[in-house]
């Protein structure tokens, strides 16, 4: 066992609500660096509006998020918060990579472009340091030949490996995927979820939220299973499977086994 | 002498002669100057533009030879037939002369010089009706005149008569060869110059009235008057403002016994005789064409003129419409609500409305534009809330998932909208915004209302002097025609040019039929 160290990611009584409807009801999670954790649930568990939490896409009404040292309180249910969340947000960002189901590439860009633009815009490389990174990422993902080509020329599973690549060049310290394979046709999942696995053989920290019971069960370091925006049940992968200690957990998974 | 010595001495005189022409010069420059002002549209025979498009006419004539007697340098003012004595109490001038009749009511807003010209009112009507004695014969009839002057106050005063006021002589007395109007009631001078040489017209009745033109000028400025009319009486009586009048046709006996002089003319009226030339109607299609062509240097001003303030208009329309629209998209609500403001007062009145306001009405709360920057504004801004509208409709139709990926790697919501949202809204609003400057190019028509002499500008100075409204309408109309082209052809160029990311390389334009991905 290595040393006891921070975990790279910390979260506290998460709650959102959404016109008074409470979606999130008080999660807590804590992932460890290098892991890869997928959540599952039914359609409306609140699984995606975590996920977006997480880089305040949505802003939380109460709740403490810790990213790789940026913490992030967003008060309690009766107290405001005590920080300006929205400007930490920014901050945080920074360390956090987003990779949505409609892949959301600029389609006004080229592959390369799209890879290039959010470092250069905020300053966080020359021109030509973008340039050689992108090329960098665009072959580690397998698309280095189309990197002058415009995302609309390109399949589904291209376009998501894309937007893999586009996030990783922002030189995250976690990668968050909101159902990245659902829009794709099946045969061209296993391509995208192939560079989710090398990702995490290299050691990057990923957060899924997905549907893919089978790849959530072979690459997954553990399960987060939430139901009516409760985590319901955190466990190691086989075990949910083979022996899931909650009723409603072992109600899910009969329709995929 | 030899040949050196020949140089040196041409050389020499040379100097000296400059040396004369520039002291010459500076004195010229110090001497004093007298502006006068008038409205030379459509305003044969008074001050008006020839046909080689130079300032001509009787009393253009009169008030150079009347500079010229009191040692000064005439400096002509344009100004709208409207503003003339406004532009007086404003100090843009120091007379006008523009057929300015001398009645009680006018005597108490200006100083007037003692009349130049004495005339009278000549009704004009249809070749072959029944002529009239008097104008209580017109009762119930409609008669057509100008606005502010005495004519019009004169078929006022008639029980019964309906009369119509009209911008240009021309319109009127067309408006009597349509048979629209059953007559028109005008001075002499201008009955004389625009119906008499048309054959379908004719002179009607014994001269009415009895009107007398004068210089006017501000109230108060006795010294000048004083100047003009004893300059006016040397004119006078060395003849030659009988020459002028004669020359121009407009020596009759009312001026000759007004002067005590002979009722005779001086000199043949080698003037009248050339406008009548020059705006006679074409026999052949080449001669009109030729006439046409004589007046290219105007119709290229003009559509250079139509096409910059175009141009501009639609820059600012751009730059405004697009901060409006970002304004009602992103701003905090109290910009949004001004923004919404502008843009629904702006589209809810008309753009004439909103250009007179501004080149007429600002004057008065002390804002003074010139003509082509009050025409500018006027259409810039006009367009700019239609402008608005397109580009907030693009803003919203470019998809909400965009700026969430923008924001998920890092950049603000302004660095968002800059490098991510706007470029492909551009995109969108591309085929609106090309339309709206081709009808931006065709409602620019309606700067002409603010003096400016752009292709419709152009049009009115033409068909006035050619009366060929038919002919001169097509070709300004052509010209639009012409100028809105290449724009229609640029759109289209610049809409593929950005159509790119529907391409793969290599692919040419217009080959793309669907966007179907490819598999990979």
């Amino acid at each position: 066992m290595t040393v006891e160290s921070e975990p790279l990611l910390c979260v506290n009584e998460l709650r959102k609500s959404f016109d008074e409807v409470e979606i999130l009801k008080g999660i807590s999670l804590t992932v460890e660096e290098g892991d890869l954790v997928s959540i599952i649930g039914p359609s409306g568990c609140g699984k995606s509006t975590f996920l977006r939490c997480l880089n305040f896409l949505e802003i939380p009404d109460a709740g403490r998020i810790a990213i790789a040292g940026v913490t992030i309180d967003c008060g309690t249910p009766d107290q405001p918060p005590p920080v300006d969340v929205k400007k930490r947000a920014h901050e945080m960002r920074q360390h956090v990579g987003m990779v949505f189901q409609q892949f959301n590439l600029f389609p006004h860009k080229t592959i390369l472009e799209n890879l290039m633009l959010a470092p250069t815009v905020l300053k966080r490389a020359s021109h030509d340091e973008a340039e050689a990174n992108g090329l960098r990422l665009l072959e580690k993902v397998g698309l280095a030949d189309l990197r002058d080509r415009y995302p609309a020329t390109l399949s589904g599973g291209q376009q998501q490996r894309a937007a893999i690549a586009r996030a990783l060049a922002m030189n995250p310290q976690v990668m968050l995927y909101d159902e990245p394979t659902s829009a794709l046709d099946p045969e061209l999942v296993d391509e995208v979820l192939q560079v989710m696995r090398d990702l995490d053989a290299e050691g990057m920290t990923q957060i899924v939220v997905t549907h893919e019971i089978r790849f959530a069960r072979d690459a997954s370091d553990y399960i987060v299973f939430m139901e009516g925006g409760h985590i319901v049940e955190v466990s190691d992968e086989d075990e949910i499977f083979e022996n899931p200690k909650d009723e409603r957990t072992r109600r899910f998974l009969r329709r995929f086994i | 002498m030899t040949r050196r010595g020949k140089t040196l001495e041409r050389l020499v005189r040379r100097i000296a002669f400059l040396a004369v022409i520039s002291v010459v010069s500076v004195l010229h420059a110090q001497e004093k100057v007298l502006r006068w002002a008038a409205d030379p549209d459509s305003n044969a025979p008074f001050a008006f533009y020839g046909p080689n498009d130079k300032l001509t006419g009787f009393e253009y004539e009169i008030i150079t030879a009347l500079a010229r007697e009191m040692g000064r340098t005439p400096e002509f003012v344009q100004n709208d037939w409207d503003g003339l004595i406004p532009g007086l109490g404003r100090g843009l001038y120091d007379v006008v002369i523009c057929g300015i009749e001398i009645t009680p009511d006018k005597a108490g807003e200006v100083l007037f010089s003692n009349p130049y010209y004495v005339t009278f009112e000549q009704f004009v009507d249809r070749r072959g009706t029944v002529p009239i004695n008097s104008l209580a014969q017109l009762a119930g009839k409609e008669i057509g005149t100008l606005d502010q002057t005495a004519a019009l106050a004169m078929l006022e005063s008639t029980p019964g008569v309906v009369a119509k006021s009209y911008d240009e002589e021309v319109n009127a007395y067309n408006d009597v060869v349509n048979g629209r109007l059953y007559g028109v009631l005008l001075d002499y001078p201008i009955a004389k110059y625009y119906a008499a040489p048309n054959p379908k017209l004719q002179f009607s009745g014994p001269p009415f009235g009895q009107i007398t033109y004068g210089i006017a000028m501000t109230k108060g400025n006795v010294e000048l008057q004083q100047e003009i009319n004893t300059a006016l009486e040397r004119l006078v009586a060395s003849g030659e403002l009988r020459d002028i009048l004669s020359r121009w046709g407009l020596w009759t006996p009312v001026i000759a016994g007004a002067l005590g002089q002979p009722e005779q003319p001086s000199v043949p009226d080698t003037e009248y005789k050339a406008f009548v030339a020059s705006t006679a109607p074409p026999a052949t299609l080449g001669e009109r064409l030729l006439r046409f062509w004589s007046y290219w240097p105007l119709l290229l001003r003009a559509a250079l003129l139509t096409l910059e303030v175009s141009i501009l208009g639609m820059a600012l329309a751009i730059a405004v419409g697009f901060t409006l629209a970002v304004m009602r998209v992103y701003g905090p609500w109290p910009l949004r609500w001004a923004a919404t403001l502008f843009i629904e007062v702006v589209r809810g009145t008309p753009l004439l409305i909103q250009l007179l306001i501004i080149f007429y009405g600002l004057p008065n709360i002390g804002i003074k534009l010139s003509p082509f920057v009050a025409g500018l504004l006027g259409l810039g801004l006009n367009y700019a809330a239609y402008e608005a509208e397109n580009y907030r409709a693009g803003l919203m139709a470019v998809p909400r998932g965009q700026m969430e990926a923008a924001r998920a790697l890092g950049m603000t919501h302004p660095q968002g909208l800059w490098h991510v949202v706007i470029p492909q809204s551009f995109r969108l609003v591309l085929p609106p915004v090309t339309n709206d400057f081709i009808s931006l190019l065709k409602d620019s028509s309606l700067v002409s209302m603010v003096t400016l002499i752009d292709l419709t500008g152009a049009y009115n100075r033409i068909a006035t002097q050619t009366f060929d409204y038919f002919g001169t309408g097509l070709l300004i109309a052509a010209i639009y025609l012409l100028i809105g082209l290449p724009f229609v052809r640029l759109a289209r160029w610049t809409e593929e040019r950005l159509a790119v990311d529907k391409r793969r390389p290599g692919q040419r334009p217009g080959l793309i039929k669907t966007s179907r991905p490819q598999v990979g």
